[in-house]
């Protein structure tokens, strides 16, 4: 009950916190106390349970490998059949992440079971072994009691079942048993262990009654406001319950845990289901929150599959590591006892991202996600969900690396989490949800802060009857003004709140003055240029003529405002090779003129009138000059080309028509021809590797850098689509499309036959994709934190304003925050960005967007509350950053270093004490060692040598723009069954994790990273499903490399290309399909994103990462 | 005297040359006593319809260091095929071709009649003729709509083959490329930036790339005119496209606010005009023609700055040195003028406006090359329109009366020595023994280039008599000068004309009557003229007035019949009576007085006078002036305010303008409409006649003058009053008291008053 009282307002978060802390250790290290229930289990159970409270906290992932070894030995028997009704695949991981650590001293006795791989001894030796994502450790002596104790396992079991990866590969089974059986038996215990708890039942009462305790947990004044005004049904705190719940359960976690479970049927694994019924509440609730990632796993659990599968990942095993140990597959399943476990760790047993995905989106994909309370973690980006608006911006504009920031620097600089948002302003979103409100604020435009400036928001306090209102974030007390007064409700409302989105939500737009515009003038239209390199490449490969083509056609789509009839924006086109061709395209004219500067030394624009036009009134004109175009340039021989002086033309351009826009850039080779910005071949792939390798990635010349300046000044956002044979640079080609919002898109050995659709979709998209020009963002922040540092594609002219001369809806922006004064508890943290842009039918507006954080005295608040996903978007943008500046080692090592002293910092002081050897990962970090290892594996930080010195750049380039969910499939890959699923089923596959064990030779699997494609062929898939597929009769007459699948009639083709659809369609660039063979050639392309595993490169496995990692953190500790 | 004027006219109308000194003192001491110098004024291209070129080439005496064409004074021994040269007297075998000659069968070039002739050689690939057009798109609408009409029809009067190519210019400068189908396509350069010639070979694509080069040898031949084929191409290729080219052509689209001019690039685009010739058709005639209706404002050769409340400089500034631009727009059109010469283009400037246009610093480019300058106050004027026309008029033959990239060369006998020229050329730097040491004009060498050539082109060229004193000629001996002009006929031939001309030499001291009545006054006038404009050029004008007063005064007293300290005395002999009148009207004239024109103008004025024959110099140093009453036929009157009477119409011509005058009576009854009653028609006869002859001399002057029709008391009755001599002012109006005349509102002297001051200097021995 506390908690819900705690939970609406702030401070009872705080309180639940310092369950939280209280729940962890528990859960964790501190089980034993937390274990109140059942003292015995308690020690087994708590740990267990703390794992799967934590996972639903958003630890649920590390739950489940701890607790999945323990309960895997328990519970395996009883219950895989309960799995099967869950959701298998959580089974496999929770065992698979905790098995594999676990290398318990106990485990020897009971460890064995657990089976810490004999490998991995070595490196886990002293007992790294319960790596448990969570702590895994503990499980294992947790399962073993638990295993002991029939009672304890249901508890644990639920915790573990969950959790189940921990559950010791051997444990597994059984374990899924176990939790079946618990998840029946358990909702009872459950229960009582809530009572014993007493706080917390009530609180896991809480969730379950969802609705009824949400309003009171919803803080209750804010409650009724915000679902008032949103929704009427959901509105009711279920936010504020949820988190309230998560709190709560948090708390209980080890103990509570089961007593969450209880509520809800308790089913599998406690944890899960716990979770899930703590989400589903929550969801109800509208929260869902973070936790997810229990849910997740429970998620996974219900499917069945996963457990049927998890006798494969024993399989696989022993491939993997070879070990006398592997030989026992069989028995393995049946006991997953002891001995396996000390071998190798295996590696279902480890934390698996894909469990954590399924999990949150089962728990937290149902309901919408509703923003009216503070500190509330959003469901994964995996996650599809809806988002209501109550004051807080959505996740998908702003997402935090964690929701509860630290009070003080000195928590934070020894928790290490990096505080930062990543901040996507003019994100996309789904058809479901309104895009913000535009409020007019008339002649004194939008009301703000004396001082600090700050934008009218909902945190806002109206004081003195509504006369006053002080400013949220620098305490300012302000005037309002005549015209914007409105008396206040008896709660100190304004009585107009829900009238005024920048009162009552997180996101809105102004509608700007002309104080905000450039010299005082409201701004003209934005203008589209395109600028085609029409070289001999360019026209050999048949770029221009298809390109003509297309744009013809294409300039009909030109992103326009709302219900425009026709879009506002001018083009104007631009050829060039050694010289520039401008085109004189007025609808005067009866053929277009072209004007060719060779001037490049000192470009300029030749003609002002007629560049920049209408594309209706002049659309004769400027098809006929498409259709000239790759006439005139047909015999060409000319191989040269320039590049700076052609964005310099573009600038200019824009400069003589005063107004913003963007350039598109289609370029096909280095420059060399003798102009500004001219480049030379410096590619040496001899500095991989050395102190020089960072020159790689930085421009060959400050011109590109000065250029993109004044490209920034005058609003001209560049894009750039390449098309090289060879080297072109792009370290040093995309510094002005990276400084200027623009976006590079590289077609290596462009054919047209073969990239065709890649190049048009991605053109299509970018030209029509909504932009806004000439941006200015502004990240204000509570007093005690600022933001200190921004990574995107942006110029900064000073500390403080991110310019952007163009920014689309996929545009990030990360900004890392760091304390320069204490935080209130109380009061939370507040972020406001604030973006002022010009649309694109030339309207200057300002897009306000405002997050409320909570802050904590006790560190494991932040642990429970981080986002990893998040976490590594901004640790991988961070790190190829500092590959500009620093060796590529370096920063590897700087990552894994900040990465071990996160989690020692949380094993330290937030997990329950147990061995040092017991690898112990928060919850909601569970996946961190995982994506790191992706991270540090990444091209740009340890490239193969097939990669090219401009792919690497080329990829540094993309991540550092990337949002969450971008970053997150792009470092782990999406592996996609197609053959496992029924034909029938139109879902989504479930996805399985990036490892070559996971393959099955009679499959065919899709992998997708957001840039990359796969249909990986099995060498012995069923003929008829050769033939259904690619229209041949057998496996070895398929087409290595394939590109397209033939348009077959029949369901398993109709389906494979209808995945492949919506894939791409989730996509912001099309991924060109490549079909692989196995044991062809091109496997090995294809095997570089099978990331668990070892890469050729040298990047390790999973496995060898979370050994070293545990290693590194046993150093920290130690 | 009679027999002289007739031996100068002959040998104008045979040869093209007007001497000052038709006998020549044959001491060098003698001839500096002489005051005129020996010179003479040469029209080489003069139209001569009994003069049909000849096929061959000429024969040269074998001398390296002389060269000189056989011809009609050569000694000749038929039988022996041997001729001497008559100016370094080496003997020379006749060619082959030459075996059959005999006293009965001679050579045209033997012939005396042919002192003058003309070769055709065929030399050299044959180029077709060149017009590039610069223009200005700065224009007001209705200008440029004129222009642009001039432009097109100017194609139709090209020759088939010869290539066009167009440049215009605005705050940028593009030049279009006129080979393209579907598309017009055309280069754009800034308008503030200078650019080297390689460069904008460079950019422009005419330079070879230097890859291909293995692959482009067999090509190469296509590859020439593959490449600049883009910027010029044959007009009856390209005529249709063109012409909708011309017919496109937009103002310059730069927005030009308010208290501004617009900003005009015509030293870039000229300098671009100059560097695409030279890179593509070095020495092959072309024309660079410069159509401008302002003044330069940005880049190099800018004259002023386009606030428009910073007036274009005046001959004020110039002298306060208050000119800002001037001499670095002069530096920047001398150094494009040079380099258009040295590759045998020359650039015409056509230039209207009602403001000045910068041609002061631009006078270079037509002056050393040969081009002509045209000044208008708009291209919506009968003015340019009939001009330009007449540019491409054709001779009897179908041809252009235009020649190009000529080169003069003089030779002299050894008594001679050339001392310089003065007219639209410029040196080739050859020095050799015939070479004076004093220049005289642009001297220093024996050879001049002359880009642009036309019929009436005229130089003045001046010797220096060598022969010392006490190294008499014997009796009856001649001195010679050979004048040998090779230049591209508009038909583009190669041709050579070859004038021979010779002179007695007298000794100054026993026959100095022979040689005052072999002095040509009015050519010596002429001379004079342009040596004092060419001084005026580059000293102060009270310097030339000076110089001018000084040699007129030493003539006096070397000619004149006096006594000494007695000016009524006075009498000059009639081969110089009409001199001291020129050099009042000269002393009088634009071409040395600024005041009251333009730096533009004066330098408009100069170019005209520094090129045109003897007889239109004549007309420009002393308007002609003729007058139409009832009282008898039309006659030739004084230029004098005199001769304004009220019952008379006058025409006055001075070269620039033809001014007709109504005198008040005429005027008056003009506006009583008497012209309309058929009782009067000879009222309507008189006033036609004037108009006739005006009209007369519209048609066949280049350019175009200036047409104004006014009567007494007109506004535009300055332009006579101005030209008269003031006889009657209103200083002393009183004092004559006639009712003759208008009296000028002047305090310039009269002739009288100027002839009554030399009278007195010329007869005072101080002096």
């Amino acid at each position: 009950m506390n908690v819900n009282q705690s939970v609406p307002p702030v401070p009872p978060f705080g309180q639940p916190q310092s369950i939280y802390p209280g729940y962890h250790q528990s859960s964790y290290g501190g089980q034993p106390g937390s274990t109140v229930p059942p003292p015995p289990y308690g020690a087994y159970n708590g740990p267990v349970p703390s794992y799967q409270q934590t996972s639903p906290q958003g630890m649920s992932r590390a739950p489940p490998s701890s607790g999945a070894p323990p309960a895997s030995t328990a519970q395996a028997p009883c219950g895989q059949a309960a799995y099967g009704q869950f959701g298998q695949g959580d089974v496999q991981n929770g065992p698979s992440s905790t098995v594999q650590m676990q290398r318990l001293p106990g485990s020897q006795p009971f460890g064995s079971p657990v089976a810490p791989v004999v490998s991995q001894p070595a490196v886990l030796q002293s007992y790294g072994p319960p790596l448990a994502s969570a702590q895994v450790t503990a499980q294992l002596a947790g399962m073993q009691i638990s295993g002991a104790v029939a009672p304890a396992p249901p508890p644990s079991g639920l915790g573990y079942g969950p959790p189940t990866s921990l559950a010791s590969a051997s444990g597994s089974f059984p374990n899924s048993g176990l939790y079946g059986t618990y998840h029946q038996g358990q909702a009872p215990p459950l229960i009582q262990a809530q009572g014993h708890l007493g706080i917390q039942t009530p609180q896991r009462p809480a969730p379950p009654q969802a609705s009824s305790f949400t309003p009171p947990a919803s803080e209750g004044p804010r409650m009724p406001s915000m679902t008032g005004p949103l929704l009427p049904g959901q509105g009711f705190g279920g936010p504020p319950v949820s988190q309230p719940n998560h709190v709560s359960s948090p708390p209980p976690q080890a103990l509570p845990p089961g007593t969450q479970m209880t509520g809800p049927p308790g089913q599998p694994p406690p944890m899960h289901f716990l979770q899930q019924p703590g989400h589903q509440l929550q969801q109800n609730g509208s929260f869902g929150p973070a936790r997810g990632p229990q849910p997740n796993y429970g998620s996974p659990y219900p499917g069945a599959s996963t457990f049927g599968s998890q006798p494969g990942p024993p399989q696989p095993l022993p491939p993997k590591r070879l070990d006398p140990d592997a030989i026992p597959s069989p028995q393995l399943n049946e006991l997953p006892p002891q001995q396996k476990t000390r071998h190798r760790i295996d590696p279902d047993a480890i934390p698996s991202p894909i469990q954590v995905i399924e999990d949150d989106r089962n728990n937290r994909g149902t309901e919408p996600f509703v923003t009216g309370v503070r500190g509330q973690v959003p469901p994964l980006v995996t996650t599809n969900f809806l988002v209501k608006d109550q004051g807080n911006a959505s996740p998908r504009y702003i997402r935090c690396t964690s929701y509860n920031i630290p009070c003080t620097s000195d928590m934070a600089k020894q928790a290490q989490v990096p505080l930062a948002a990543v901040i996507k302003p003019l994100a996309r979103l789904p058809p479901e949800e309104a895009s913000p409100y535009v409020v007019d604020h008339g002649e004194s435009g939008p009301l703000r802060c004396n001082r600090c400036k700050a934008y009218m928001c909902p945190f806002m306090q109206f004081i003195e009857g509504g006369r006053r209102f002080q400013c949220c974030f620098c305490s300012c007390i302000n005037d309002v003004p005549p015209q914007y007064f409105q008396h206040l409700d008896h709660t100190g409302k304004r009585v107009d709140a829900y009238d005024r989105p920048e009162l009552s939500l997180g996101s809105y737009e102004f509608l700007a003055t002309v104080d905000y515009c450039k010299n005082n003038k409201f701004p003209s239209p934005p203008a589209f240029i395109f600028m085609i390199d029409v070289s001999y490449n360019a026209i050999r490969t048949g770029l221009v003529r298809l390109l003509c083509e297309e744009l013809k056609s294409l300039l009909d789509f030109l992103p326009r405002e709302g219900g425009a009839e026709e879009s506002a924006i001018r083009v104007g086109f631009v050829t060039y090779n050694k010289v520039l061709h401008f085109y004189n395209v007025k609808s005067s004219l009866a053929q277009p003129q072209m004007m060719v500067v060779s001037d490049v030394a000192d470009m300029f624009v030749p003609l002002l009138d007629g560049f920049l036009v209408n594309v209706n009134e002049s659309r004769a004109v400027i098809t006929s000059l498409l259709d000239q175009i790759p006439e005139m340039f047909a015999d060409t021989r000319e191989t040269e080309t320039v590049f700076a002086p052609v964005i310099q033309a573009g600038m200019e351009a824009l400069k003589a028509a005063e107004c913003a826009g963007k350039l598109f850039l289609f370029h096909t080779s280095l420059p060399i021809a003798e102009a500004p910005g001219k480049l030379k071949n410096r590619d040496d792939r001899k500095l991989i590797n050395t102190d020089k390798e960072k020159i790689l990635f930085q421009p060959q010349t400050g011109a590109y850098q000065n250029l993109a300046k004044e490209c920034v000044a005058q609003g001209c956002c560049v894009d750039l689509f390449l098309f090289p044979n060879q080297y072109v640079d792009v370290a040093t080609l995309s510094v002005v499309p990276q400084l200027t919002g623009g976006s590079v898109y590289k077609y290596s050995c462009f054919q047209v036959e073969h990239d065709q659709e890649r190049f048009l979709s991605d053109l299509r998209r970018d030209v029509q994709k909504v932009v806004g020009f000439d941006a200015v963002m502004r990240v204000r922040t509570s007093t005690g934190i600022r933001a200190v540092d921004f990574f995107g594609a942006f110029y900064m002219s000073n500390t403080t304003d991110v310019e952007l001369a163009g920014l689309d809806g996929d545009k990030t922006v990360t900004v890392e925050f760091k304390h320069d004064d204490r935080l209130n508890e109380e009061s939370g943290a507040l972020l406001q960005c604030a973006l002022l842009y010009t649309s694109c039918a030339g309207q200057r507006r300002l897009r306000i967007h405002n997050l409320a954080l909570n802050c904590c005295t006790q560190l494991a608040d932040l642990y429970r509350n981080c986002e990893t996903d998040t976490l590594i978007n901004y640790m991988a943008k961070s790190a190829y950053r500092g590959v500009l500046n620093s060796p590529v080692k370096a920063v590897r090592d700087t990552l894994i270093t900040q990465c071990a002293q996160i989690l020692a910092c949380y094993r330290k002081n937030c997990a329950s004490p147990s061995s040092a050897g017991q690898l112990i990962l928060p919850e909601c970090m569970k996946l961190l060692p995982v994506y790191l290892n992706c991270v540090l594996k990444s091209d740009v930080l340890q490239p193969g040598a097939e990669v090219t010195t401009d792919d690497r750049a080329y990829v540094r380039q993309l991540v550092t723009s990337m949002d969450v969910a971008e970053t997150n499939v792009f470092f782990y890959p999406r592996l996609l069954p197609l053959t496992k699923s029924p034909i029938e089923s139109t879902a989504e596959p479930p996805a399985v994790r990036a490892s070559e064990e996971r393959l099955s030779n009679g499959d065919i699997y899709l992998l997708e990273n957001g840039l990359n494609l796969f249909l990986w062929v099995g060498a012995s898939v069923q003929q008829g499903v050769v033939q259904s597929l690619f229209s041949v009769s057998s496996f070895s007459l398929i087409t290595s490399g394939l590109g397209v699948l033939p348009v077959l009639d029949n369901p398993l083709s109709k389906k494979v290309r209808g995945l492949i659809d919506s894939l791409r369609a989730q996509r912001s660039r099309y991924m060109k399909l490549i079909v692989v063979k196995q044991e062809d050639k091109l496997e090995m392309l294809f095997k570089h994103f099978l990331v668990e595993d070892k890469s050729l490169s040298g990047g390790a496995s999973y496995v060898d990462f979370l050994c070293h990692m545990h290693k590194e953190i046993r150093q920290l500790l130690s | 005297m009679a027999t002289y004027l007739e031996f100068i006219q002959q040998n104008e109308e045979r040869d093209g040359v007007r001497f000052s000194w038709n006998v020549w003192p044959s001491s060098r001491l003698e001839a500096t006593r002489m005051v005129v110098p020996l010179a003479c004024l040469l029209t080489p291209l003069k139209e001569r319809l009994d003069l049909p070129p000849v096929q061959y080439e000429p024969v040269l005496c074998s001398r390296p260091t002389c060269k000189a064409v056989l011809n009609p004074l050569c000694q000749v021994d038929y039988r022996a095929k041997l001729w001497a040269c008559n100016f370094c007297f080496q003997r020379n075998q006749f060619p082959p071709a030459y075996t059959g000659i005999s006293e009965v069968h001679q050579p045209a070039e033997l012939m005396p009649q042919f002192s003058t002739i003309e070769y055709v050689v065929q030399r050299g690939a044959q180029t077709p003729l060149i017009f590039l057009y610069v223009v200005d798109t700065c224009l007001e609408e209705d200008d440029l709509q004129a222009l642009k009409e001039s432009l097109q029809m100017s194609l139709s009067l090209l020759p088939p083959d010869a290539l066009v190519g167009l440049i215009t210019f605005g705050r940028m400068v593009q030049v279009h490329e006129l080979s393209c189908e579907g598309i017009s396509k055309s280069y754009v350069f800034r308008g503030t930036k200078d650019l080297t010639a390689k460069q904008i070979q460079d950019m422009l694509g005419l330079t070879k790339p230097a890859m291909p080069m293995q692959q482009a040898r067999p090509a190469q031949p296509q590859e020439h005119p593959f490449v600049s084929g883009r910027f010029l191409q044959p007009v009856h290729k390209i005529d249709m496209n063109l012409t909708d080219l011309l017919g496109e052509l937009q103002r310059d689209p730069w927005p030009v606010t308010q208290g501004k001019r617009p900003l005009r690039s015509t030293g870039v685009a000229l300098s671009i005009a100059v560097g695409l010739l030279e890179g593509t058709f070095p020495n092959t005639g072309a024309r660079i023609m410069l159509f401008t209706g302002g003044p330069p404002t940005q880049g190099p050769g800018m004259v002023v700055g386009d606030e428009l409340k910073i007036p274009i400089r005046s001959w004020h500034d110039i002298e306060k040195d208050n000119a800002r631009f001037m001499k670095k727009a002069t530096k920047h059109y001398e150094m494009l003028a040079n380099r258009t010469a040295v590759n045998g283009h020359c650039i015409d400037i056509y230039a209207c406006a009602l403001d000045q246009t910068g041609l002061l610093e631009m006078k270079c480019c037509p002056n050393l090359t040969g081009g002509h300058m045209v000044m208008g106050d708009s291209f919506n004027t009968s003015l340019f329109k009939q001009t330009f026309q007449r540019i491409f008029s054709k001779d009897f033959n179908g041809n252009f009366r235009m020649a190009f990239g000529a080169t003069l060369e003089v030779k002299t006998s050894r008594e001679l020595k050339i001392a310089g020229a003065i007219g639209p050329c410029v040196s080739l730097n050859v020095k050799g023994p015939c070479v004076s040491e004093n220049e005289l004009g642009v001297g220093g060498t024996s050879q001049w280039k002359i880009c642009g050539l036309d019929p009436t082109s005229t130089l003045g060229i001046y010797f220096e008599v060598v022969n010392q004193h006490n190294t008499p000629i014997p009796q009856g001996g001649r001195g010679a000068i050979q004048f040998v002009t090779q230049y591209q006929h508009s038909s583009t031939q190669r041709r050579i004309r070859v004038t021979t001309i010779a002179r007695n030499w007298a000794d100054a001291q026993s026959q100095l009557r022979h040689i005052e009545a072999a002095f040509d006054q009015e050519a010596a006038a002429v001379l004079m003229a342009r040596l004092g404009v060419f001084r005026a050029e580059s000293e102060e004008g009270p310097d030339v007035l000076r110089w001018l007063d000084r040699q007129l005064i030493r003539l006096c007293q070397k000619f004149g019949q006096y006594n000494k300290e007695d000016p009524a005395s006075f009498r000059l002999s009639d081969s110089f009576s009409l001199y001291p009148q020129f050099m009042f009207h000269l002393r009088r004239s634009p071409f040395l007085q600024v005041f009251n024109n333009s730096p533009d103008e004066s330098s408009y004025y100069r170019h005209h006078f520094a090129r045109q024959d003897l007889t239109q110099s004549l007309i420009m140093i002393q308007p002609i002036l003729y007058s139409y009453s009832f009282h008898g036929p039309p006659e030739p009157v004084l230029l004098d305010s005199s001769s304004i009477l009220a019952d008379r119409i006058l025409l006055m011509d001075t070269f620039f303008q033809i001014v007709i005058y109504l005198g008040e009576t005429i005027a008056q009854w003009r506006k009583a409409g008497y012209q309309d009653m058929p009782e009067y028609e000879n009222f309507k006869h008189l006033l036609q006649a004037p108009l006739d002859d005006a009209q007369e001399i519209l048609q066949a002057r280049f350019p175009m003058p200036r047409y104004i029709n006014t009567e007494h008391g007109g506004s535009q009755a300055r332009f006579l009053l101005s030209k008269v001599n003031p006889s009657q002012t209103h200083n002393n109006l009183y004092a004559w008291g006639q009712e003759t005349g208008a009296p000028i509102l002047t305090d310039d002297v009269s002739l009288q008053v100027f002839m009554d001051h030399l009278k007195k200097l010329a007869v005072s021995s101080a002096s």
